[in-house]
């Protein structure tokens, strides 16, 4: 394996390192660039947030599960980095200094390269921006003071010019000597993947490796034959015809936000609290539909609105509504050597709403993730697509509930007439997020919210201010 | 001298010392230390079942594993096999029974971090399993617990009270525990010295702790270790004995291999293997009048201590302690009940019980409160210890003499306990001298301690005035009488927490110092750098003994060859304890130099002013530089030790009688929050804060401890929650799991003030202890979620922490029934 990539402006050549090799690992160990901490080795706390640069943009990146290959022709900027060439200091670290931003430390690179990136890229969110790094001592609020006051500072000199031009990628990786770690595939277009993976059906999938990179930290799984899917640039359209909209496997989350704060803004709003910006940046809306994960939070937001999923092995595609891609925990309708190649879903008007619920509302895993889609004319229900995860073995449709509503004038008791129904349609489980009461108390309740939203009502805690 | 309030620069709010480190990612950690080339690297095999017999080891996998390059069993140790910090009832590897699930049976000494990671999970262990005691109900029904009986603290008769008052009102509240969530896991690092000495870089809030285990495990005086931290990326507790196990298995393995030995707990091993902070049941019987005073309250508290001792009964000891929080109980009774269960074994964590003690009677004042249908507030200021009177400052206007010690009869008094000294696990006999009856005139608190510095009524009325709580509290009534799902709470608690070790002998400091010819100063103390400021507050305190600028100060890392037998940096007292220290070295050299500089001008010596970064005497004016080579020219000894004791504290813990605290720190919060009834969610909107930091050595890094204290104890009662499955395995070992606060859980609008009046008692500038106090400010938020439950129904909402969205909506349903 040989991939080339820019660190902190220098050009660098990496040979002879195993496939899943995480950034963090190579940073700390073998560059000794220990400014990267490692706070939990899976992509939750930022403390080894890096910037990674290429001709889409600047993104802030968890390095601890980020594998090597993936940073092929890319440029990696650490908090070493952030700060200028002769010691001079970013605004985001003064301020942090003037403004008491950092207690322990050990976070603080994590947050510096956040807000560094999020200054680069013009986000005054920072509620957003930083829902990804976690601080145990101060309580985020000097942190807030600190992004605010550097959020009109200039970009200092030596960020502005960051550019991937003249990197020349290694391009396909190539095995080294007989000992070297087999090298992964790296193909660049969704056709040369389908030919490989038809061939090679055993192999692992990687696209962000949110979920995957933790098969290696924390399971230290081998992964075998591996195909890293990053470089495939059309794969990861979204294309918004006039009786459709198609979303490409390999579009990250933070890919499909914009499109979805058009078309179905509640589910942009969830996407905004869909891991963090770190995990937005990686994950991909195939990942999340193809890992067939029970609390995923696309796909309920999909089958609400009806989507379909495209499948493909080798040259034959196959299209297969989403729900039903979903055969049971761990079971999906994949053959060997197919894979996802997009979803898409009609253009509708937008009756969409998107709840998620969890203990902590920023970067958590859903207890239950309800997505409702119904449809009232004349006040009655004419049509419901109600898709929840969290609340069975797979996302999964709320057929008796959409049944028992479906006609019913739309109103307070329609709403009580499905009061059995869900039991009907689920059987959840109780784990350490919530128990199987809580899940089936809350999916009902979420009818009712919706309900009210339709009236006007205030419903949201996230809403309200003091 | 003038050492009554702060002079400049003692009170400047200075960024911490590191911050330029810490934002440019060069402060270094222990993972972050350059090491040999052939440093080894370190992971536990660990218990898969919460109790058992080993029958049968079987290593081969994990000896052939790639990387490995040896592997150590219980058989293996050659000296102590145990890491407890009190009774040695810890095994650093099991050497027969598994008490928990994450106890560490085998280590793996590999050529890399992941190579030893990925070996340690290879072992083969069989087990004959034995039944597994996981809850408090299981540990009461088997009598599993620490120390015969229950402890029980008194005053008064409160039985007959509770029996003659109008009222009686009873009730229970479940706390759960917290996990410590450092974002640097634990760490260590041993690197083998000649003739078998041993230096180790520990992550660790008490290096003499990890001196002395690791001179026991090697079989060698405390003089061959020498321990040395630089920060931690932080501690809360959770680096006060847990990281023993790492220092005590690195250095068995660098004296075994003759190379650097580190280990690291990846983070999810970090959850699994050490201890949290204790959960609580605290049940109540409580007799009361119409208006909510209080007449006769019993408490009794289960704390779960999980499978050894640790520091669990001085843990249990405080909640004890602060089952008063700032209201007179006349007649009260408080037994607790420390119990053991084959889980982690629970230990410090900020606030060291305290807080659980103080959620016990601010739920029984809520409680009480809905039950006579008044606002808790006024209920609260009912049952106030009196306001403190006469002088604002005790014991004259200037800081005691540095040197001051405790009385006499409490050191002779001192048994070595059956564990390490210097820990707060240590059991000493302290059966106090003299009289603790106070004249009658004197409120006192249940452990017959007099409350003379009571503050609490001029702060709750200032904090009222600023937070607008009136109207506020109007204001949330009129919107829960509008709104049909969302409803809103407001909550204003008080903290009054008492500073000082309660194992009194742990209430001294040392602290070296040296001034270079150059005039640049070296410091030295026994405490340790976690993120608290700790470091550039005691550094502000030598400038200004100096007259120099805190740059001229270099700060050192704790280091137990240059201040030895140092107690932990713990139960808020860094500050307090090392400045003095510090002070007293400072003075010392100080006086010296004034001594010879007055001589040379025929001055007296008390005439020497040491000012900006200058010495005048008589009419010459030298720069602090100057003035240094000049004293070394004259051969004046420019190094000095300093020590510090804390006075006038002396208690029984058997009987619950005496002062175990020199002063109380105080501080009162008003939290606002929202809650959805058909989910249970839940946020905080608004949270008001007034805190008592003393005379602030650093108003901006105690603001800083109050800001983040407020939002760990929010956390710890909201959205942490620790999971264990029947089989006693920890479901949330990870912070995919396990949720601390992010960013957009913090108040969005959070207003932070301190009442900054000197302390009463002569501390360090008059400075109070603030880094545990805060975190019960937090208490406001469950208070103020109970509040907005209460508005679904009539019936008391009795809400349990953490309250997660799913305790919220249980408690609403129950209201609503």
């Amino acid at each position: 394996m040989s991939i080339s990539f820019l660190l902190n402006g220098e050009t660098v050549t990496v040979a002879d390192q195993p496939a899943t090799r995480t950034l963090l690992d190579w940073l700390r160990d073998t560059r000794r660039l220990t400014g990267t901490k490692e706070g939990c080795n899976e992509g939750d706390c930022g403390a080894c947030t890096v910037m990674i640069s290429d001709d889409r943009g600047h993104r802030a990146l968890n390095a601890c599960i980020l594998f090597l290959p993936q940073l092929d022709g890319k440029s990696i900027t650490t908090v070493e980095g952030i700060t200028g060439p002769d010691g001079e200091l970013h605004p985001v670290q003064e301020a942090m200094i003037d403004h008491h931003g950092s207690q322990c430390g050990f976070c603080t690179p994590g947050f510096i390269v956040s807000m560094a990136t999020a200054h680069l890229n013009g986000r005054t969110d920072h509620n957003d921006q930083l829902a990804g790094n976690l601080c145990r001592c101060t309580g985020y609020a000097p942190i807030i003071r600190a992004a605010t006051a550097a959020q009109d500072k200039p970009i200092p000199d030596w960020l502005a010019p960051i550019s991937v031009s003249k990197i020349s990628s290694g391009g396909r990786p190539k095995a080294g000597g007989a000992d070297s770690p087999p090298a992964p595939y790296q193909p660049k277009t969704t056709d040369d993947l389908a030919r490989w993976y038809a061939d090679h059906p055993d192999a692992t999938l990687i696209a962000g490796a949110t979920d995957v990179g933790l098969w290696v930290t924390k399971q230290h799984r081998d992964l075998g034959e591996i195909a890293f899917l990053n470089g495939i640039d059309d794969m990861r359209a979204i294309t918004v015809s006039d009786t459709t909209i198609r979303i490409g496997a390999g579009a990250t989350l933070s890919d499909l936000w914009p499109v979805m704060a058009t078309y179905h803004p509640d589910f942009a709003e969830m996407i905004r609290r869909y891991g963090s910006v770190q995990v937005r940046n990686a994950a991909t809306v195939g990942g999340n539909i193809a890992n067939g994960s029970p609390i995923g939070d696309s796909p309920p937001a999909l089958i609400a609105l009806g989507a379909t999923l495209h499948l493909r092995h080798g040259d034959t595609r196959r299209d297969i509504l989403l729900e039903n891609f979903f055969i049971d925990y761990g079971k999906q309708d994949r053959a060997p050597g197919e894979f996802v190649e997009a979803v898409s879903f009609p253009r509708q008007k937008d009756r969409l709403k998107c709840y998620k619920i969890s203990k902590r509302f920023d970067q958590d895993i859903s207890a239950v993730c309800g997505c409702f889609n119904i449809t009232v004319q004349d006040n009655r229900v004419t049509g419901a697509r109600i898709a929840f995860g969290g609340m069975a073995g797979t996302p999964k449709r709320a057929h008796n509930v959409e049944q028992a509503i479906i006609g019913q004038p739309w109103g307070a008791e329609a709403v009580a007439g499905a009061w059995d129904a869900w039991a009907q349609d689920f059987q959840p489980l109780s784990d350490m997020r919530a128990s199987a009461t809580y899940r089936l108390d809350v999916a009902r309740g979420l009818l009712t919210r919706y309900l009210l939203e339709d009236l006007g009502g205030t419903t949201r805690v996230l809403e309200v201010r003091a | 001298m003038n050492n009554q309030r702060s002079p400049d620069p003692a009170t400047k709010p200075l960024p911490h010392d590191a911050a330029r480190l810490h934002v440019t990612g060069t402060a270094r950690y222990v993972d972050d230390i350059p090491v040999p080339g052939d440093c080894l690297h370190l992971a536990f095999g660990l218990a898969t079942v919460a109790h058992g017999q080993i029958t049968a080891l079987d290593l081969s996998a994990v000896r052939a594993a790639p990387g490995v390059i040896d592997v150590l069993t219980a058989a293996d140790l050659p000296f102590a096999n145990d890491v407890s910090p009190s009774i040695h009832d810890e095994e650093l590897l099991a050497s027969e029974t598994v008490h928990y699930i994450g106890q560490p049976i085998f280590a793996v000494i590999a050529n890399s971090h992941l190579a030893a990671r990925k070996a340690a999970t290879l072992g083969r262990i069989d087990y004959t399993e034995r039944p597994a005691i996981l809850t408090i109900d299981a540990a009461l029904a088997a009598n599993s617990r620490f120390e015969d009986g229950p402890r029980i603290y008194g005053k008064g008769d409160a039985e007959a009270a509770i029996a003659a008052a109008p009222h009686l009102l009873t009730g229970q509240i479940e706390i759960g525990g917290q996990e410590h969530f450092y974002l640097e896991g634990q760490a260590a690092l041993a690197l083998p010295q000649e003739g078998g000495d041993m230096v180790v870089h520990s992550s660790s809030q008490h290096p003499t702790e990890i001196q002395h285990k690791v001179a026991e495990a090697l079989g060698i005086p405390m003089h061959g270790v020498r321990v040395e931290v630089r920060r931690m990326g932080g501690g809360f507790g959770g680096k006060e004995s847990q990281g023993n196990a790492l220092a005590v298995i690195c250095a068995v393995a660098a004296r075994r291999t003759g190379r650097a030995c580190k280990m690291r707990y990846d983070r999810d091993d970090d959850f699994t293997i050490t201890g949290k902070r204790h959960d609580f049941r605290i049940t109540y019987r409580v007799g009361h009048d119409d208006a909510g005073r209080i007449l006769g309250l019993e408490f009794v508290q289960y704390a779960r201590c999980g499978w050894a001792q640790d520091l669990s009964l001085p843990v249990a000891d405080r909640a004890m302690l602060h089952a008063d929080n700032a209201y007179l109980l006349n007649h009260v009774r408080i037994e607790s009940h420390r119990l053991k269960t084959n889980t982690q074994s629970a230990t410090a964590f900020r606030g060291f019980g305290g807080p659980q003690g103080m959620v016990g009677i601010e739920r029984v004042l809520d409680h009480l409160a809905h039950v006579v249908r008044r606002d808790p507030l006024e209920v609260r200021r009912l049952n106030f210890y009196a306001p403190a009177s006469g002088d604002s400052v005790e014991g004259g206007l200037s800081a005691p003499p540095a040197s001051g010690r405790p009385p006499e009869d409490i050191l002779s008094k001192k048994k070595p306990g059956d564990g390490d000294l210097a820990s707060r696990g240590a059991t000493g006999d302290m059966a106090a001298e003299g009289d603790f009856e106070p004249g009658e005139d004197v409120q006192t608190t249940p452990y017959h301690m007099p409350v003379t510095d009571f503050i609490l009524h001029e702060m709750v009325d200032r904090l009222v005035e600023t937070s607008d709580y009136t109207a506020r509290r109007a204001a949330v009534a009129a919107w829960n009488a509008e709104q049909p799902v969302l409803k809103k709470g407001i909550a204003l608690t008080p903290v009054k927490f008492g500073i000082s070790f309660t194992l009194t002998h742990l209430n001294q400091a040392g602290a070296l110092v040296h001034v270079y010819q150059d005039g640049s100063i070296h410091m030295n103390h026994g405490g340790t750098e976690m993120g608290q400021g700790l470091f550039q507050k005691v550094a502000q305190v030598a400038a200004a003994r100096f007259g120099v600028d805190v740059a001229a100060v270099k700060i050192t890392a704790t280091d137990t060859g240059k201040v030895p037998n140092t107690s932990a940096t713990a139960a808020s007292s860094g500050t307090d304890l090392n400045g003095m220290a510090v002070q007293a070295a400072c003075d010392t050299i100080r006086d010296r130099m004034a001594e010879f500089l007055a001589g040379l001008h025929q001055a007296k010596p008390g005439t020497v002013v040491f000012s900006g970064g200058q010495v005048r005497v008589a009419d010459a004016r030298y720069d602090f530089a100057e003035a240094a080579a000049l004293c070394y020219q004259n051969r004046v000894s420019l190094s000095a030790t300093g020590f510090y004791a804390t006075p006038d504290i002396s208690w029984d813990r058997i009987a619950g009688r005496g002062r175990p605290f020199l002063y109380f720190a105080y501080g009162a919060a008003v939290t606002e929050v929202v809650i959805d009834t058909l989910t249970g969610e839940n946020r905080i909107l608004r949270a008001d804060l007034l805190h008592d930091a003393g005379a602030s050595l650093n108003p901006a890094l105690d603001i800083g401890q109050i800001e983040g204290g407020y939002v760990q104890g929010a956390g710890w009662l909201t959205t942490e929650e620790l999971v264990w499955d029947d089989a006693g395995r920890l479901r949330t070992h990870a912070p995919s799991t396990y949720k601390i606060p992010a960013c957009s859980d913090r108040p969005e609008i959070f207003n932070v003030a301190l009442w900054d009046q000197p302390n009463r008692a002569a501390t360090v500038y008059r400075s109070k202890a603030v880094g545990e106090p805060p975190l019960m400010l937090g208490i406001s938020a469950l208070m103020a979620l109970g509040h907005a439950v209460a508005a679904c129904g009539t019936t008391y909402p009795a809400l349990d922490a953490p309250a997660t969205g799913e305790q919220v909506l249980r408690a609403v349903q129950r209201v609503q029934e």
